[in-house]
């Protein structure tokens, strides 16, 4: 099992370790409801340095990125990131992953870590033709995610950057508790936050300094919490190879108007389920418990908990186009009503 | 980790409290350490019929489902309706408010099959 550079760090704080995508991450410290609360309400900081980071140069960095990803990158400005797709030949996703423009020629892709390989397999083939440099650089980026309504007045105590001055999406490079680092306002909870990327020495330090100045440190299970109540979908389970990102409503990444990799099978396969959200009257939905409309089986859960700001259980679900209210999840063999809710489902900033 | 010396275990970290004819079951604190944020509790039917090693009730926390385990057979005379209000009993006092059903046993020598707080302890030590 793969350490990241907090590995230490995460047992001196009582992190729980787990193993996940082939490294040792901590689940939880003390408890997930805890944590999760702390990054609606507060700050939380969380180590994500388990993230692939692809750099991609050069002066057809761009028309390649334009080839290789659904999102238009060549709206993408200096200091700017945007999320987006890799499409495959087949209409489906290879990876969903965040893309940040550093310079002219310059671009940094984070992947889902269990992706790496196969994402650079899939570029490394896509990048043929163009004047552009791939590397991964994963081994060599730890990444902290500081994130909560109170991360920005946190973070301005330890930076030199005027934090007022940044925007969602900005990406910029900075000092961090003294330390060089490229921090973007970004993040996979929902909240106001910022993502740090540091040189693997930096990250112990940075990290113990943003605990002291009073940040909870979370685990991957408050991860999932947050990022599920957001509605924000997890590779593998909303997105796989084998989804048409048109069918779910992350369509919007998909420009339709530029060229790009897989354009055609997307557009041309069509939708036999949409993604809906679910909160639930009774119980904790799973991922893979079926769903059902009235008495029949309409689809399933792709991934399913407790949201800890509802207090109910909650689920991300595909169910057939047709198919409407009344929504019951199985569970356990027992039918229990489900309402459809708009995502997110919690109120976000 | 807390294991009272006055009741059973079950490998699979049940606790069986003997009273009178009926015996109380509930986890141990090991596995509501384990377990994380208790969520929700799935109670069973009073008066249902249960073998010795039947998934019996549910205990779901943030992270998992996690079925508990009848220690004996019997019948499930009461459960502890408290639960479903306030789940969090089972973290916050796992052999005491957070008692999850009882049972009548068939046959109360059963519980010389469990495990004593010592045997429990070391089969704890043998999972570590």
């Amino acid at each position: 099992m793969k350490k990241t550079p907090l590995y230490e760090a995460h047992l001196r704080h009582g992190g729980r370790l787990v193993g996940f995508a082939g490294y040792a991450l901590p689940v939880q410290y003390a408890s997930i409801r805890e944590e999760h609360l702390s990054v609606r309400r507060g700050v939380g900081l969380f180590d994500v340095s388990h993230m692939g980071e692809f750099l991609v140069q050069g002066p057809e960095a761009q028309a390649f990125l334009q080839w290789a990803t659904a999102n238009d990158a060549a709206r993408l400005k200096v200091g700017r990131a945007q999320y987006s797709m890799l499409p495959n030949a087949q209409g489906g996703v290879v990876d969903d992953i965040y893309l940040y423009r550093l310079g002219e020629e310059a671009y940094l892709m984070v992947v889902n870590a269990a992706n790496i390989a196969k994402d650079l397999a899939h570029l490394q083939g896509l990048a043929r033709g163009f004047r552009a440099e791939l590397q991964d650089v994963s081994e060599a980026t730890a990444l902290l995610a500081l994130q909560g309504p109170k991360a920005a007045e946190l973070l301005q105590g330890l930076t030199d950057t005027d934090l007022a001055t940044k925007r969602k999406n900005d990406v910029w490079e900075a000092q961090v508790a003294g330390r060089p680092a490229r921090l973007a306002r970004t993040g996979y909870t929902g909240e106001d936050g910022f993502e740090l990327f540091l040189a693997p020495e930096d990250a112990e330090p940075v990290f113990e300094t943003l605990l002291e100045a009073g940040a909870t440190p979370c685990g991957l299970g408050a991860r999932d919490t947050l990022r599920l109540e957001a509605g924000f979908p997890l590779y593998g389970h909303e997105l796989t190879d084998a989804t048409n990102p048109l069918c779910t409503p992350w369509a919007w990444v998909v420009k339709r108007e530029k060229d790009f990799y897989g354009k055609g099978a997307l557009l041309a396969s069509p939708c036999q389920e949409k993604l809906v959200g679910l909160v639930l009257e009774t119980g904790i939905p799973r991922e893979g418990y079926p769903v059902l409309s009235g008495e029949e089986r309409v689809g399933r859960v792709t991934s399913g908990g407790f949201s800890p700001l509802l207090e109910k259980g909650i689920a991300l679900a595909y169910v057939g186009q047709e198919a409407g209210e009344p929504f019951f999840v199985e569970i356990r063999g027992r039918l229990v009503r489900a309402s459809l809710s708009p995502l997110p489902f919690v109120p976000l900033k | 980790m807390d294991i009272p010396k006055d009741r059973f275990y079950t490998k699979t970290h049940e606790w069986a409290l003997p009273e009178g004819d009926t015996v109380l079951v509930g986890i141990t604190d090991y596995a509501q350490d384990a377990l994380g944020d208790v969520v929700y509790v799935e109670l069973p039917e009073v008066g249902r019929k249960v073998e010795k090693g039947e998934a019996v009730a549910v205990v779901e926390s943030v992270k998992t489902a996690s079925d508990i385990y009848a220690p004996v057979a019997g019948e499930v005379v009461e459960v502890n309706a408290a639960l479903e209000k306030t789940p969090e009993l089972i973290n916050q006092d796992p052999y005491g408010e957070g008692w999850i059903f009882r049972i009548r046993p068939l046959d109360i020598d059963h519980l010389d099959d469990l495990l004593d707080a010592e045997g429990y302890q070391e089969a704890l030590e043998g999972e570590a």
